[in-house]
């Protein structure tokens, strides 16, 4: 090639095109959706009163978003539910609808995430309500999924120490006979980061409908 | 012709063999991460009682450190000496290089830790802490002002094949990359924007900066082994201008079934396809510039390096095209399917043609000869039957996986059985790799050692002068 202007107008534009075709047009698009009611009056307008969703999430939750990020979690675990038909997400029962752009506009990182090693956690919080069914999974994953479990352990989100009189309140509940359990005298606690980490978990759910993706009534 | 060339090569020799250097020692250090979690993948207990090295830190930061520690350092050596040498005119100011090298391995350094010590983000290849970027994209600058310098200061009209593709890479790269910075990691857009906006740039990523250099790369290398020019310069041009207008749009179709509009994904859906226009034409191009050279395949490491990178451009980019349809999506998706295509073309492609640069540099900037042939072909072999046997295990467990999960009657730890098994089979891949890394390291190593000794000896009985050295 020897025109020059021709080249660099083609190295520019090119790349021009994707950026406004895509990011640009689709920030336009999303960059201003809302939280809304789960239905919408006949013009179209939120119901007023009506709760909106999807809710902000409490600030425990946030802080436990933060250690969800910081421990890289999203390298396993995606956050999405696709459409009846297409995969078999709904009839896991990893969620009762398919997830939209919406469902994603109260989070301060999206973590929509690419691999599925582990399973979905959308609604996680949904189909385990159990706090200390969290922490065990974290402790040691072997115990919630059996011996097959490649789920890393986060030991270090645990303290295990003598008991001093009482067993804590918040100290692991392990089954009776257990092979995981601590030894006798001993307990496992979770740290601050383990509690906010499983708050966040807990507080994943797709229990709402949105104007765009009713929860079907079966 | 010779003599100028020389002077090109001693003008650029210390900036260019400094970014060969960081790229081996960050080559080294990305194999040992990968292999330690390529272990605790399926060993979750390995290691796994230190949170700095827990599996979603250390996969994040293996990948890193081979994109921006060895990817990029070989990219700035081999495509600053491309350009300087078809310039056909020495540069000065190589000085501004080393600098711009020396901050730009900082701001890897200081990424990487930021990841290990949990201040990672979220998105694929971009996992750096904001705190890091600002480093590297100050000395990504320096650098491709240096390599526009170089452009402009070239002998004659003619702009070749090469330049195309060394020149759109050095201007798309900042471009996407500040794009990406601002939309995902400083100043987070709202919503799924953030993973249009990622997917989007993981796309560039291959397209627009790996895949050109590796071109530019091939479409300099083999000529100059064999002595004869490119078959068809047309086919090169068709080659560059789709790949330009295409490329960048692919990146969105992993999103498909995700929480996009259904435009976002369609649109990536045409591009990957129609993605078949450069490869077809960029790979019919480079192998009718081979054919009939059959024994110079085999005499030459640069080429036989190149040749299996064109190969693998072909065959991964066709697999790519294909896994994007929306019914073989529907089984492949989330499945380890794709990290084995985009293994097969950043490494089967991009890293082997890099190789077979770096082979037929480092002998020119150097003065001296590979000392070993049997480390080349250990490395050769390491590297091709590593990458051979870990996309293979990646891709027939995505496959295998993909259809039980699309069952709702397997439950899920039959899946993940699956999983382990082809894992245990890619860690095979991941150890023939960590030898050929290893060969190839201790080779350069060995040759750069020898050089320094021998300089070290003619300066002491100082029998020559510093000038006929070159850029000493």
């Amino acid at each position: 090639m020897k025109n020059l202007p021709i080249l660099f107008c083609l190295i520019l534009s090119s790349l021009a095109f994707s950026v406004i075709g895509l990011v640009f047009s689709s920030n336009i698009q999303l960059g201003s959706l809302t939280p809304t009611t789960e239905t919408l009056d006949e013009s179209g307008n939120p119901i007023e009163g009506d709760p909106l969703f999807p809710v902000t999430m409490p600030g425990v939750a946030q802080q436990g978003e933060a250690v969800y990020v910081d421990l890289g979690c999203i390298a396993c675990h995606t956050q999405q539910v696709r459409r009846a038909g297409f995969g078999t997400d709904i009839d896991r029962g990893w969620g009762k609808r398919h997830t939209v752009a919406r469902d994603y506009v109260t989070q301060g990182h999206v973590l929509v995430g690419s691999q599925r090693v582990g399973p979905d956690l959308k609604t996680i919080g949904e189909r385990q309500e159990e706090a200390n069914w969290h922490h065990l999974n974290l402790y040691n994953s072997k115990i919630i999924s059996g011996d097959r479990s490649i789920m890393p352990r986060y030991t270090f989100l645990y303290d295990v120490r003598e008991i001093e009189g009482t067993t804590a309140a918040n100290a692991l509940q392990f089954e009776a006979g257990s092979p995981y359990a601590p030894a006798a005298g001993f307990e496992v606690v979770p740290t601050q980061r383990a509690e906010v980490l499983v708050e966040y978990l807990l507080s994943l759910k797709l229990n709402y409908s949105l104007p765009e993706a009713q929860i079907s009534e079966k | 012709m010779r003599n100028v060339l020389n002077q090109v090569d001693g003008s650029i020799r210390f900036p260019a063999l400094f970014f060969v250097v960081a790229a081996i020692l960050w080559l080294v250090v990305g194999t040992a991460f990968s292999l330690i979690s390529t272990l605790q993948s399926y060993l979750p207990d390995f290691m796994s009682s230190c949170e700095f090295i827990t599996y979603g830190r250390l996969a994040p930061a293996a990948a890193n450190a081979l994109l921006f520690g060895w990817a990029c350092n070989v990219i700035f050596a081999l495509g600053l000496w491309i350009i300087a040498r078809l310039s056909l005119a020495p540069i000065p100011s190589g000085g501004l290089l080393l600098v711009a090298g020396l901050f730009w391995n900082v701001g890897v350094k200081v990424g990487l830790f930021g990841i290990l010590a949990g201040d990672l983000t979220t998105a694929e290849g971009l996992e750096f802490p904001g705190y890091a970027t600002p480093i590297l994209l100050f000395a990504y600058t320096l650098i491709a002002v240096w390599g526009v310098m170089a452009f402009r200061a070239r002998q004659g009209e003619g702009v070749f094949v090469s330049q195309w593709y060394i020149l759109g890479a050095l201007f798309w790269f900042p471009w996407f990359y500040t794009v990406a910075q601002f939309m995902v990691v400083w100043f987070p857009a709202r919503g799924v924007v953030q993973s249009i906006t990622s997917a989007w740039y993981t796309g560039n990523l291959l397209n627009l900066w790996l895949a050109p250099m590796a071109l530019a790369t091939a479409y300099y290398v083999i000529p100059k082994v064999l002595g004869r020019p490119i078959h068809s310069y047309n086919l090169a041009l068709l080659g560059f201008c789709s790949l330009a207008f295409l490329g960048s749009w692919t990146g969105v179709a992993q999103l498909i079934g995700g929480p996009v509009p259904i435009w976002v994904s369609s649109v990536g859906i045409v591009a990957s396809v129609m993605m078949v226009v450069p490869v077809i034409t960029n790979s019919l191009n480079l192998y009718l510039s081979v054919k009939g050279a059959g024994t110079e395949l085999w005499r030459s490491p640069a080429l036989r390096f190149v040749v299996f990178g064109v190969c693998s451009y072909f065959l991964a980019s066709m697999i790519g095209s294909a896994m994007t349809f929306r019914s073989v999506s529907e089984i492949l998706h989330f499945t380890t399917f794709a990290s084995g295509q985009s293994l097969h073309l950043s490494y089967g492609f991009f890293s082997m043609v890099m190789f077979g640069g770096l082979y037929f540099m480092v002998p020119r900037l150097t003065k001296v000869e590979w000392p070993s042939a049997g480390l080349i072909s250990l490395h050769f072999w390491g590297s091709a039957l590593g990458i051979t046997i870990s996309v293979v295990a990646l891709m027939l467990s995505g496959w295998m996986t993909g259809h039980q999960m699309n069952d709702a009657a397997v439950p899920f730890m039959d899946v993940v059985l699956t999983t382990t098994t082809w894992l245990k089979v890619g860690t095979v891949g991941t150890l023939c790799l960590t030898i050929g890394h290893l060969a190839f390291a201790v080779h350069f190593l060995w040759m750069l050692f020898s050089v320094i000794a021998t300089c070290v000896k003619q300066e002491t009985t100082a029998l020559e002068s510093t000038s006929q050295e070159g850029a000493a």
